[in-house]
């Protein structure tokens, strides 16, 4: 090595230095990001920026959306053994009786009132049984025998309006012109889910009167409940109380807890 | 002058008197990519755990988590997780709150996970993009002579082997490790994409065995990033300043001659 050149350790200290100056910022920056991150202000139960990610998450997930994908189906032999009912939310008060229990259901087209349906008509709509996994947002599943109608039958009777107001609306050719939410709730409103309407007009979506060949028990949502494998468990709400077609994002309970809107599966 | 990392390069201690060369080693882009993936793939590991702790359960549930264990002839040794995993140190008597406490968590976690997924997955594509059009992959994937290498390098690492380590870039251990890694990244992708949309992507959760599966591998694969860092830990803690150093500046000191 001649005397002119630079010492390599010396060149090596120099070089060292600015990289780690350079790493030192980069820590230092992460440490503060991730710090900022978790102290935004809250929007509905997380930090606004989650908040905004989740939403984006959302509107990936609902452009992906194709109502032909379905959730997959099993064969009886897979049904789960005492299916857990998980929450009561809004199922908890202790003078229900679903002898008493109507539905009722707003905003129909054409209707300035709210109509009421009883569950003897609700059974006399067109049946679809199905076998799917309901998959729970704490992370467990099961699967599940359902029996009701479809949410997509039921509104071909009781048909939400299009967005336009004025024309009628027609749920098979023509649903992107319908109002784009259904809202969804227990009688004491103590449970509340909101749907955008290409999920609730899913054909997997039902609202059910029977799970695994027995009549409902009020645990797991007598008289009515949703099944809606296309969703979360939270969106599963159970004992419906009212629904409702509206143009404007419903709320929703857990939506409200940091969770996100969509729950899309 | 700084010249490329050769194909025999003899890294020495910067203390050490001989005469030395400065050569580079890591690329920028893969430092970069490097220490972007650490803090990234680490909220991954703790916002998972946060999402897991969910139904933490007493693992006798089947609808919960006990089905993650590890059970020898029907005898559960372990659960993950045990419960002094879940708020260790904590004391409901004195109100002691422990070092942490994973409980009642979930919206948190999920909110940190579903963020920092695009980071870790776009940081993880760009990075396979860049090992395999410059050429790094040489480095990286295993060849016919690295079984064999690997075997050595465990046997030196155990002191069961006096023989030198090989003198290149990757050995045959780092070649499968790192190669391994990657490779889990990708599965971590997918499972997380099935167990995430397992409807709109259920053609892809049922090819890979269905959504309860898919979870369980996802789990495994977190355990494993776990067990691999601790293995890249130790090792560059023996493999030294010089070689750390590398990582940061992308430079290593070498014997010169080596050359």
């Amino acid at each position: 090595m001649s005397q002119n050149q630079i010492d390599p350790r010396q060149q090596m200290t120099r070089m060292s230095r600015r990289s780690f100056l350079w790493a030192g910022a980069a820590a230092l920056t992460t440490w503060k990001g991730i710090g900022w991150l978790a102290s935004r202000m809250e929007d509905n139960g997380t930090p606004w920026p989650f908040r905004r990610a989740l939403e984006a998450n959302d509107s990936v997930a609902a452009d992906y959306f194709g109502p032909q994908r379905l959730a997959p189906t099993f064969s009886e032999s897979k049904i789960t053994k005492e299916p857990k009912a998980n929450g009561d939310y809004g199922i908890d008060d202790a003078d229900f009786d679903p002898n008493e229990w109507t539905l009722t259901v707003n905003n129909v087209h054409g209707k300035s009132e709210p109509v009421t349906v009883t569950l003897d008509e609700i059974r006399k709509m067109p049946v679809t049984t199905q076998i799917t996994e309901f998959c729970c947002i704490e992370g467990w599943s099961q699967v599940v025998q359902w029996k009701g109608v479809k949410l997509a039958d039921f509104a071909k009777i009781y048909p939400p309006s299009n967005r336009s107001g004025d024309d009628a609306p027609d749920i098979e050719s023509h649903p992107e012109k319908l109002v784009r939410y259904v809202a969804m709730a227990t009688p004491n409103d103590g449970y509340y889910v909101g749907l955008d309407m290409e999920s609730a007009l899913h054909p997997q979506t039902l609202l059910c009167y029977e799970m695994n060949g027995e009549p409902l028990t009020l645990e797991h949502g007598a008289p009515l409940r949703l099944a809606i494998p296309v969703k979360y468990g939270v969106k599963n709400i159970k004992r419906i109380g009212s629904i409702t077609y509206m143009d404007q994002k419903p709320a929703d309970f857990w939506a409200e807890q940091g969770y996100d809107w969509f729950c899309g599966l | 002058m700084i010249r490329a990392w050769g194909k025999k390069e003899q890294s020495i201690e910067s203390t050490e008197a001989k005469p030395v060369q400065i050569v580079q080693k890591h690329p920028l882009a893969i430092r970069w990519f490097h220490w972007i993936n650490f803090p990234v793939l680490t909220l991954m590991i703790w916002s998972g755990i946060l999402i897991y702790w969910a139904v933490s359960g007493d693992g006798t549930d089947p609808a919960n988590h006990g089905k993650y264990t590890i059970t020898l002839f029907g005898h559960t040794l372990i659960r993950f997780f045990p419960d002094w995993f879940y708020a260790p140190g904590a004391n409901e008597k004195t109100h002691n709150p422990g070092l942490y406490s994973l409980g009642a968590r979930l919206a948190e976690g999920m909110s940190w996970h579903f963020l920092f997924m695009w980071i870790f997955a776009i940081n993880g594509l760009l990075y396979v993009l860049f090992v395999a059009l410059s050429g790094e992959w040489r480095y990286i994937l295993p060849n016919r002579n690295t079984l064999k290498d690997a075997i050595h390098v465990v046997l030196h690492d155990l002191h069961l082997s006096k023989k030198p380590l090989p003198e290149r870039k990757f050995n045959g251990a780092q070649q499968i490790a790192y190669t391994g890694v990657i490779i889990m990244g990708l599965g971590s992708l997918i499972t997380g994409i099935a167990i995430y949309k397992p409807v709109q992507a259920s053609w892809f959760t049922q090819l890979l065995g269905g959504y309860e599966r898919c979870r369980f591998f996802h789990f495994w694969l977190m355990m494993f990033f776990i067990m691999f860092f601790m293995v890249h830990f130790v090792q560059v803690v023996r493999a030294g300043w010089n070689n750390f150093r590398a990582m940061i500046t992308g430079a290593e000191l070498v014997a010169e001659e080596a050359r």
